[in-house]
C-alpha cells in the first residue's frame, strides 16, 4: 500500500462530515479528484468521518464505473462504443487512440499516464463518435497531436438545435450560455415571481390543467405527482431534478443544461414551492462534468440573487438546492436508484410501492422530475395551461424535444409540437438519411426502445399514436440506421450496454442481460446454437415481465422488436 | 372484522387483514408460492423474482413476497406466464452458479421441470473458495446473491457491516472492504451470515473440511497453523 | 451434507441462553444453527454459540478417570498438567478413592472442613444434586459457585431492597424501552444477542441509550449520552442523578407512596450528592449527569441494564442499591419495558443459584438459618430432625481463605476454575497448596484441576440432559446430542454414584435418595421444594422454556416481575454514602486496572482456549489509552510489564481509545498472563464479592522475550 497524504482531503471531509452518509459520493469524488483514484487510506478516512461502515464504502466504490479503487492514468479517455458512435467509427477510434498511446505514452514511464476506457453512451450522440478526455468532449480527435489530445486541447463540439418551435430551446439557440442577467432579460424568473403570489394548490392545478406528463420516459402526469407529494403529511419534502441522462441516444437534457441552466432552476423552484419542499437535489450524470460546472455557476448566481436560499424574492418561501454528480451508472436514472445514490448507497432500485411521493428520498415525500419536464413549467405558469395546451395534441399537449442521431444528415436536437410526423422530423428537420441511402430502421426510445421501419414514417409523434404503433416515445430518442447497417451488431451493442449497466439486484436482469449478450454474441458471429431464438425470447420475456425495475423490464425490448421485424435474422445463421 | 381485505388467489376467495402480502395470504389457504431470496426474518427485497404471480390488471408480474393484498385483487399463482418466468429464472440460475448444495432450489428445479443445461456455453460464476479464517469458508461459486448475508451482517441483525458487494450486474459478488481477509474486517464471527445462507456458499469450516474428506479425528487434531493455512498472519 | 440428526438445545456460554440446533454426523457436531422463531435469540448467535463448541472434541480433553501418581500433602501440593503425573483408573477405583478420602476427612474434622464449588455452567439438576450431597452427607453449607464472583453485590442489594434477585424483566423487552441505562456492561461482547436487541431498539424502535461506563464500549456508538465515570465511582454518579430527579421534582410520587418505604431517610442522604460533588468524584461532567437524570426520569418506560461493572467492587452492594434507588424513585419497574435488569453472566448462573448452590440458602433462596425451612428440607431429604446444618456456609473467596489445618480441608470443584477466577491468584495458589484433598470434576485439567488428587471426567453439555435457567429466568432444555466421549459421565450421574458410596460409608439409616433414572426426576424433586419451579416439567419445555416463577403445572410463567408488589412487600430505599475503592491509584501504582471478558473467550478459558476460538484472540492484551501509551513510550503490540501490590504479569499492549486515560483493561482468560494475579482480594462486606474492577497497577515497557508463550496471531480488523 503506497502511503498518501490525507492533508488535502481532510478540509473537504470537515465540510462534508455533518451531512453524514449522503455525502459519501461527493467525498469519494473529491478524493478521486485529488489522488486520481480512491486510495484505501482515503476510503478509511471518508468512512470514519461520515460514519459509513467500511464495507459499505467499498460497495459504493465498486458500484460506480467512474470511481476507481486502484491507480489509473493521469488522463482518462472515454470512448463511447454504443450503436450510434460505433456506426461513426468508435471502434476504429478506440483502436487508434490505444495505438497512439502505445507509441507516445506507454514507454515513457512505467506507471501508465493515460487510461483509455470503452464507455457507455456519453450523451454526445450528435457528435459521434464521442470522446471524453478528462471529462472534456472533443470531436475529430484523429486530427490532433497526442500531446494536445491528452491535454484535452482540441475542437469542442457544437450542437445542431432546430425544430418547428422554440419554447424550451429558445435560449439554447443563442450559441452561448444564457446566464442570469440574460435569462431575466428574456423574462426569466417571472413565472417564479407569479407563483409566489399564488397558493401552492393553484400552481398544482395549473400544471394539472396543462396536461404535462413526465419527459423522462414514464410519461406520468406531473401535476398528479406534485399533488400527491403535496398531500403527504410527512416532513420534510424534497424536490429532485433527474439530470442523470444516460439512455443511449439521448442528449436533450445536456443541451438544456449547457445553454439555459436557469430555465431548469426556475422549474425546480416552482415545483418546490408547489409541494412545500425546502430542500432539493439536482443529480447530474457524472459524464456531464461541463454541464455540472454550468449548473453550479448558475446556482451560485441564483443564490447571490436571492432566488435560492431563505425568503426567496422576499417571500416566505425558502429553498436550498444541492447539485450532485453521478459516477457512471445508467441505473441511477431510475428514480429510486437515484435516491439511493444521493443517500450514499449503491444505486439499487427499490421495490415500489411505496412510491416517491409518499416515501422517496430519505424515506420522505419526494417529487422527482426530469430536466425537460421542469423546463416546461415556467412556460405553463407564465402563459397558462390553456395557452400551453394549444401546442401539441389534445392527449399529448406541449412541445417535445427529440434527439435525432445515427445515419441522418443533420443529427441534432429538434423541438416540435407533439403531433408532427416521424417523416417530418426525419426528412424536413434532420435532413433525411445520410449519403442518400434509405432507412432500414429507427430505434425509438434508446436502448430500452423498439425499432420502427419505413412503414412507420407517417406515424404522428404523440403518446397516443405511438402506443398504437407499438413504439415507445421514451425520452424522445430516435436513432436512425440506414440500409447498409448490420442490425446484429446494433443488437450486440445494445445487449452489451445492458449487461454492463444491470445493477445485479434482481435475477431476471442480473443473469438475463448476461445471457442475452452471450446469445447475441453468437448471433453477431453467425454461430447461433439450436434453440437460441427460443432462449433469447424466454430470456427477453422473463426480463420484461419479471424484472424489478424499468431497466430490466426494457432490457430486451429492442431485441424482441427486432425478432418481430426481422425473424430471418435469427434463423438464417442457425447451425443445424 | 370489517377491515378485512377480500381477494381471490387461484379462484379461492380469501379474507386477510390489510397489509398482508400475497405470499402470506396464499400460505394462509395452503397455496404455496416458491421463494428463494425471501426469508421470514430478513428484509424482503423481492429480488429473486421466483415468487412472481399474475395480478389481474398489472402490466408486469408481481412479486408475492412484498406485494400487499388489495380489495378485489385477482391473483393467479400458476398461470403460463408465471410458470415461464419461474422456469426461465431457474434455468438461468442453474447456468450461473453451483446449486448442488441448495436442496430447496434443487427441488424447485424438479418441480418446474427445469432443463439445467438450457443455456449452453454460458459464462458461469466460479471464483475459488475463500478460506481465510478458522470459522467459516466462503464459496462464492455457490452464491446466488440473495443478499441475506449482507443484510444480517447489517441492520437485519448484527450491525457489524463486515461485508457488502463488489462489482455489479452479473459480476456482482459479496466482498469485504478492499477485498481484505475476513479477520481484518469488522467481522465478529457471529455466523449469522452462515445461518441464513441457502446454498452452502457460506459454511462452517468444520463442515467444509468434513466434506473435503477429512475425518473428524483429523479435523480436531489440526494445529492453529493448519486451521488458518490460507490466512495471513501478523 | 445431510446430518444424521439435529438436536435442539441451549447454548452453554452466557446467560442469554440462546437456542441451538446441533447438526451431527457420525457423532461429530459440524454445524450449529438456531431456530429463527426462537423467542430468546431469533436465530441469531455469537461466535461462541455458533463455532465455539469444538472443545468437546479437543485432543486435550480428559475422558478417563485419573488419580495422581504422587500423593499430595497439604503445603506441598503442586499442579500437574501433564498426563504423565496421573494414573488412568477405572470409575470404580476413582469413586471409591474419592468416597474414602472425603468420608475420612469429614469424619476426622467435621462439616466445617468440607466445601464444594458448584458450577454455573452445569445444569440445574447437577447443581441441585451436588449441593444436596454436601448438605445431606457432609452437613455443611460451604457451598458456593462463581455467582459470588459476579453478581453477588446485585443479588444482595436486590434481596435487601425488593426481596428478589433475578432480572425483573425479559431482555427482549428492550424494544419497549424509550430510555435505558446501560452500565458496567460491555454487552456487545458479553451478552452479544442482547446487544443486538438493544441496537434494534435504538435504531428501529427509537429508544434512547445512556451509557455509564469508564470504557468506550461499542454501545457508546449508539448512545445519546455517555457518562465515563472513573471506575468505582458509580454510587456518586447514580446518586447525583437521584439528587437531580428529587431537586427537579421529577420523581414518581404516586409510586413512591404506594409501593416503597424509607423514602425520607433516603432523600436526606441524597442531599449531598450534588452534580458538582459527583463530578468532582467521578470526573463526569455535571451537565451530563443532569441530562441523564432528566432523560431517565421523564421516560415513559425507563429501564436499567447492568452487568459486573456494578457489583464487582468492595462496595458492589451499594453500587447496585444506587441503581435500585433510581428505579424506585421513578417507578420504572413492574411494567413491560422497564425494570432492574442485572444481566447474568453464565449460561446457568441464575439456575445454579436457584438450585441452591449457595452458602446461605437452600434451593429457592430459602435461608439455611431459618428453622422452619431447615425442617422442611430435612423432611424432604430424609434427614433426622436437626440434622441439617443451620449455620451459614462460606462463600467462594472465604472457602479459599479458610483452607488450613483448622479450616477447610477438602474441596470438591465441579467445572469451576478458581485458580483463574479468584482475585489475587498468588494468594489463591498458596491456599490451594494447603488443601488436604481436592476433587476436580471437569472436561480438562485446568489451572485448578491440576492441583487435584482425583480427576473425574465429566461430559460436556452436548452429552447430557438437563436444564439451564437463563438471565430471563427462562428454564430451557439441554439435550444429549452425542454419546459421552470416552469414559466421561454426566455430572449428575457421577454425583449420585459417589453419593451412594459415601452414604454407605457414613452408615446413614435413611437415604436422601440418589436413584434417579433421568434428570427430569431431579427437576420434579426440586420443583416440590422450590415454589418458583413448582410448575416446571420437561414435557412443558420441549420447545419453548418457561420463565420462573412458574407456580404450578398450569401456570404460564412470568415475563416480568413486580407488577403488583415486591416479594418483600414495599420496595425499600437505601440511603447511601460514597465509598472510594479499596485501592486508589498513587504515585507508585498510577493506573486503575479493570478486568473483564472479550467476545471470543469465556472466563477462565477452560472451554474457549481449548477451542478454535482461541485462534481469533490467542493471547492476553492490555488495553491502554494512546495518551498513556505515549507517556510510557510504548507502541501498539509492544510487551509491557504490569504489576500490582500482589503480583506481576507481562503481556502485549493494545493502544486504543476504548479505555480512558488512567484506566487499563485486561481480560482474565489467559493463564499465561492472568489478570487475577494483579487484582485485589478485598471483598464487599455484605455480598463478599471481590473488587475485580478496581486495582492500582504500574506499567513499564518489557522485552518481547518476556512474554510467556507468544503466538503468531492473525490481524483483526475489530481490534
Amino acid at each position: 500500500m503506497t502511503k498518501i497524504s490525507l492533508e488535502p482531503l481532510m478540509p473537504i471531509l470537515d465540510k462534508l462530515a455533518p451531512k453524514g452518509r449522503t455525502a459519501l459520493l461527493p467525498a469519494l469524488q473529491a478524493a478521486q479528484k485529488i489522488y486520481g483514484y480512491v486510495p484505501e487510506q482515503a476510503a478509511v478516512a471518508i468512512a470514519n468521518r461520515l460514519h459509513v461502515p467500511l464495507a459499505d464504502v467499498h460497495g459504493v466504490l465498486e458500484f460506480y464505473a467512474l470511481l476507481y479503487r486502484t491507480p489509473v492514468g493521469k488522463t482518462v479517455i472515454h470512448i463511447c462504443a454504443d450503436p450510434v458512435c460505433a456506426m461513426a467509427g468508435a471502434d476504429t477510434m478506440l483502436k487508434q487512440t490505444s495505438r497512439k498511446f502505445e507509441f507516445h505514452g506507454k514507454h515513457k514511464d512505467k506507471t501508465p499516464t493515460v487510461t483509455i476506457e470503452r464507455s457507455p453512451c456519453l450523451g454526445l450522440c450528435e457528435h459521434a463518435p464521442a470522446l471524453l478526455v478528462q471529462s472534456t468532449p472533443l470531436v475529430q480527435p484523429e486530427s490532433y497531436t497526442w500531446e494536445d489530445l491528452i491535454a484535452g486541447k482540441g475542437k469542442k463540439p457544437r450542437s445542431i438545435i432546430g425544430g418547428d418551435i422554440s419554447i424550451l430551446t429558445a435560449n439554447c439557440r443563442k450559441g452561448q450560455i444564457v446566464w442570469l442577467e440574460d435569462y431575466k432579460a428574456q423574462g426569466g424568473y417571472q413565472a417564479l415571481n407569479k407563483v409566489l403570489q399564488m397558493a401552492p394548490q393553484e400552481v398544482i392545478e395549473e400544471v394539472k390543467a396543462s396536461g404535462l406528463v413526465g419527459r423522462g420516459g414514464a410519461a406520468f402526469p406531473t401535476g398528479l405527482k406534485w399533488e400527491s407529494a403535496a398531500q403527504s403529511t410527512a416532513q420534510p419534502k424534497y424536490v429532485v431534478c433527474n439530470a442523470d441522462e444516460a439512455e443511449p441516444g439521448t442528449f436533450k437534457d445536456r443541451v438544456l443544461m449547457e445553454n439555459d441552466p436557469h430555465l431548469i432552476l426556475e422549474g425546480i423552484l416552482i415545483a418546490a414551492y408547489a409541494i412545500g419542499a425546502t430542500y432539493g437535489y439536482m443529480y447530474i450524470r457524472g459524464e456531464y462534468e461541463y454541464q455540472y460546472q454550468v449548473m453550479s455557476q448558475a446556482v451560485d448566481e441564483a443564490k447571490k440573487d436571492g432566488l435560492i436560499g431563505n425568503n426567496i424574492l422576499q417571500s416566505d418561501f425558502s429553498f436550498e438546492l444541492e447539485l450532485r454528480q453521478g459516477a457512471g451508472a445508467y441505473i441511477c436514472g431510475e428514480e429510486t436508484a437515484l435516491f439511493e445514490s444521493i443517500e450514499g448507497k449503491r444505486g439499487f432500485p427499490r421495490v415500489k410501492p411505496p412510491f416517491p411521493t409518499t416515501a422517496g428520498l430519505f424515506g420522505k415525500p419526494t417529487v422527482i422530475n426530469n430536466v425537460e419536464t421542469l423546463a416546461n413549467v415556467p412556460f405553463i405558469i407564465q402563459k397558462g395551461a390553456t395557452e400551453y395546451r394549444k401546442i401539441g395534441t389534445e392527449k399529448s399537449p406541449g412541445p417535445k424535444l427529440f434527439c435525432v442521431s445515427g445515419d441522418v444528415a443533420k443529427p441534432g436536437l429538434y423541438e416540435v409540437p407533439f403531433g408532427v410526423t416521424f417523416r417530418h422530423l426525419l426528412f424536413d428537420l434532420a435532413g433525411g438519411i445520410r449519403n442518400n441511402r434509405t432507412m432500414k430502421a429507427a430505434l425509438f426510445g434508446g436502448a430500452a426502445g423498439a425499432f420502427a421501419t419505413e412503414s412507420d414514417l407517417d406515424v404522428r409523434l404523440t403518446f397516443e399514436d405511438l402506443r398504437v404503433a407499438g413504439l415507445p416515445l421514451g425520452s424522445g430518442v430516435i436513432t436512425v440506421f440506414d440500409e447498409t447497417r448490420d442490425m446484429r451488431d446494433v443488437l450486440l451493442r445494445l445487449a452489451h450496454f445492458f449487461a454492463e449497466e444491470s445493477c445485479g439486484k434482481c435475477y431476471p436482469c442480473q443473469i438475463g442481460t448476461q445471457r442475452q449478450y452471450e446469445i447475441l454474441q453468437r448471433l453477431a458471429t453467425s454461430s447461433l446454437l439450436p434453440g437460441d431464438l427460443e432462449r433469447l425470447q424466454d430470456v427477453g420475456w422473463t426480463m420484461t415481465e419479471a424484472s424489478l425495475c424499468g431497466l430490466g423490464q426494457t432490457a430486451a425490448s429492442a431485441v424482441l422488436s427486432a425478432i418481430r421485424l426481422w425473424p430471418e435474422l435469427f434463423k438464417s445463421h442457425q447451425a443445424h | 372484522m370489517t377491515n378485512q381485505i377480500t381477494l381471490t388467489i387461484d379462484e379461492k376467495e380469501i379474507l386477510v387483514p390489510p397489509g398482508t402480502t400475497i405470499l402470506k395470504a396464499a400460505q394462509s389457504v395452503g397455496i404455496n408460492i416458491p421463494t428463494i431470496c425471501y426469508h421470514d426474518y430478513c428484509t424482503a427485497n423481492a429480488l429473486c423474482r421466483i415468487c412472481v404471480v399474475e395480478v389481474e390488471g398489472a402490466r408486469t408480474l408481481v412479486p408475492a413476497c412484498v406485494a400487499q393484498v388489495s380489495n378485489n385483487m385477482r391473483v393467479r399463482t400458476n398461470s403460463e406466464r408465471v410458470i415461464r418466468a419461474r422456469r426461465t429464472i431457474l434455468e438461468m440460475l442453474a447456468s450461473s452458479v453451483d446449486l448442488s448444495d441448495a436442496p430447496d432450489i434443487l427441488a424447485m428445479l424438479q418441480e418446474y421441470q427445469v432443463d439445467t443445461n438450457r443455456f449452453p456455453e454460458a459464462e458461469e460464476r466460479k471464483p475459488s473458495v475463500i478460506d481465510d479464517n478458522p470459522m467459516y469458508i466462503r464459496d462464492y461459486a455457490k452464491c446466488i446473491l440473495c443478499w441475506r448475508c449482507v443484510q444480517v451482517c447489517a441492520t437485519d441483525a448484527q450491525y457489524t457491516f463486515a461485508i457488502n458487494f463488489s462489482g455489479r450486474g452479473y459480476e456482482t459478488q459479496i466482498g469485504t472492504f478492499y477485498d481484505k481477509p475476513i479477520p481484518e474486517t469488522t467481522c465478529v464471527f457471529c455466523g449469522q451470515c452462515v445461518g441464513v445462507c441457502p446454498t452452502g456458499a457460506l459454511k462452517p469450516k468444520k463442515q467444509w473440511l468434513l466434506e473435503q474428506g477429512l475425518p473428524p479425528a483429523e479435523i480436531v487434531q489440526l494445529t492453529r497453523f493448519n486451521r488458518s493455512a490460507n490466512s495471513r498472519c501478523r | 451434507m445431510q446430518p444424521d440428526h439435529v438436536t435442539l438445545t441451549t447454548c452453554p456460554y452466557c446467560g442469554v441462553g440462546c437456542n441451538l440446533e446441533l447438526h451431527v454426523r457420525n457423532n461429530f457436531i459440524y454445524r450449529v444453527t438456531s431456530p429463527f422463531d426462537s423467542v430468546v435469540n431469533h436465530g441469531n448467535l455469537c461466535v461462541k454459540g455458533r463455532f465455539g463448541y469444538d472443545f468437546i472434541y479437543s485432543p486435550k480433553r480428559v475422558t478417563t478417570p485419573l488419580i495422581r501418581k504422587d500423593q499430595q500433602k497439604p503445603g506441598r501440593r503442586h499442579q500437574a498438567f501433564g498426563l504423565d503425573q496421573w494414573r488412568e483408573v477405572s470409575w470404580e477405583e476413582a469413586l471409591e478413592f474419592t468416597a474414602n478420602r472425603l468420608t475420612e476427612i469429614y469424619q476426622r474434622h467435621g462439616s466445617h472442613a468440607m466445601s464444594v464449588y458448584c458450577c454455573a455452567k452445569a445444569t440445574n439438576e447437577d447443581n441441585y444434586l451436588l449441593q444436596k450431597m454436601f448438605r445431606t452427607l457432609f452437613r455443611t453449607n460451604n457451598i458456593d459457585h462463581c455467582t459470588r464472583l459476579c453478581h453477588a453485590g446485585s443479588v444482595v442489594a436486590l434481596q435487601m431492597a425488593i426481596g428478589s434477585s433475578a432480572m425483573s424483566n425479559t431482555a427482549a423487552e428492550v424494544i419497549h424501552n424509550d430510555v435505558f441505562i446501560l452500565t458496567g456492561s460491555n454487552v456487545t461482547e458479553n451478552h452479544p444477542i442482547i446487544a443486538l436487541q438493544m441496537k434494534a431498539a435504538i435504531e428501529k424502535y427509537g429508544a434512547k441509550l445512556i451509557v455509564v461506563d469508564p470504557r468506550r464500549i461499542e454501545m457508546v456508538n449508539y448512545a445519546t449520552l455517555w457518562l465515563a465515570q472513573k471506575p468505582g465511582t458509580d454510587v456518586a454518579v447514580f446518586s447525583a442523578m437521584a439528587h437531580v430527579i428529587l431537586k427537579e421534582g421529577l420523581h414518581n410520587r404516586k409510586f413512591i407512596e404506594e409501593r416503597t418505604e424509607n423514602f425520607e431517610e433516603f432523600v436526606a442522604s441524597m442531599e449531598k450528592f450534588t452534580p458538582e460533588y459527583a463530578e468532582h468524584i467521578s470526573g463526569v461532567d455535571r451537565q451530563l449527569i443532569i441530562q441523564a437524570a432528566r432523560m431517565y426520569a421523564q421516560a415513559k418506560n425507563g429501564a436499567i441494564y447492568w452487568a459486573l461493572g456494578i457489583p464487582e467492587h468492595s462496595h458492589g452492594t451499594d453500587n447496585a442499591l444506587s441503581l435500585i434507588n433510581l428505579a424506585l424513585l421513578t417507578g420504572h419497574i413492574g411494567r413491560l419495558g422497564t425494570g432492574l435488569n442485572p444481566l447474568r453472566g453464565q449460561n446457568n448462573v441464575q439456575g445454579a443459584s436457584d438450585s441452591g448452590a449457595m452458602p446461605w440458602h437452600y434451593p429457592g433462596y430459602q435461608p439455611v438459618d431459618d428453622e422452619q425451612i431447615a425442617q422442611k428440607f430435612e423432611k424432604a431429604w430424609n434427614i433426622e430432625p436437626g440434622g441439617l446444618n443451620r449455620k451459614r456456609g462460606l462463600t467462594t473467596t472465604e472457602i479459599i481463605g479458610s483452607i488450613g489445618p483448622n479450616g477447610v480441608r477438602a474441596l470438591y470443584i465441579m467445572g469451576e476454575n478458581p485458580m483463574m477466577s479468584e482475585p489475587n491468584l498468588n494468594h489463591t495458589r498458596h491456599q490451594m497448596e494447603q488443601l488436604e484433598f481436592l476433587v476436580a470434576q471437569d472436561l480438562f485439567i485446568n489451572e485448578s484441576g491440576a492441583f487435584a488428587d482425583v480427576f473425574l471426567p465429566a461430559t460436556s453439555w452436548a452429552e447430557k440432559d438437563g436444564t439451564f435457567t437463563n438471565t430471563d429466568r427462562r428454564v430451557q432444555r439441554v439435550r444429549q446430542t452425542i454419546p459421552p466421549i470416552g469414559q466421561s459421565r454426566p455430572d449428575w450421574e457421577i454425583i449420585c454414584d459417589l453419593a451412594k458410596r459415601i452414604e454407605k460409608r457414613l452408615n446413614r439409616p435413611y437415604t436422601a435418595y440418589w436413584d434417579y433414572t433421568h434428570p427430569s426426576e431431579v427437576m420434579e424433586e426440586m420443583g416440590r421444594l422450590v415454589p418458583d419451579y413448582a410448575g416446571i416439567r420437561y414435557e412443558r419445555i420441549e420447545k419453548v422454556g418457561l420463565q420462573t416463577p412458574v407456580w404450578d403445572v398450569n401456570h404460564p410463567g412470568t415475563t416480568y416481575l413486580f407488577s403488583e408488589d415486591f416479594p418483600r412487600g414495599r420496595g425499600k430505599f437505601h440511603p447511601l454514602e460514597y465509598k472510594p475503592s479499596a485501592e486508589m491509584p498513587d504515585e507508585v501504582y498510577p493506573f486503575i486496572l479493570t478486568t473483564g471478558r472479550v467476545l471470543e473467550h469465556w472466563h477462565g478459558g477452560t472451554l474457549t482456549r481449548n477451542s478454535w476460538l482461541d485462534d481469533l484472540y490467542p493471547e492476553a492484551l492490555i488495553e491502554i489509552n494512546f495518551l498513556d501509551a505515549q507517556k510510557l513510550g510504548i507502541e501498539n503490540g509492544n510487551a509491557v510489564r504490569v504489576s500490582s501490590r500482589r503480583g506481576t504479569i507481562v503481556l502485549r499492549c493494545k493502544v486504543t481509545e476504548k479505555t480512558t486515560p488512567g484506566v487499563v483493561f485486561i481480560p482474565f482468560h489467559f493463564a499465561e498472563a492472568a489478570a487475577n494475579i494483579l487484582t485485589n482480594d478485598v471483598i464487599d462486606p455484605q455480598a463478599k464479592i471481590p473488587e475485580y474492577k478496581v486495582s492500582a497497577v504500574q506499567i513499564s515497557p518489557a522485552q518481547e522475550g518476556e512474554i510467556y508463550k507468544p503466538v503468531l496471531s492473525q490481524k483483526r480488523g475489530r481490534y
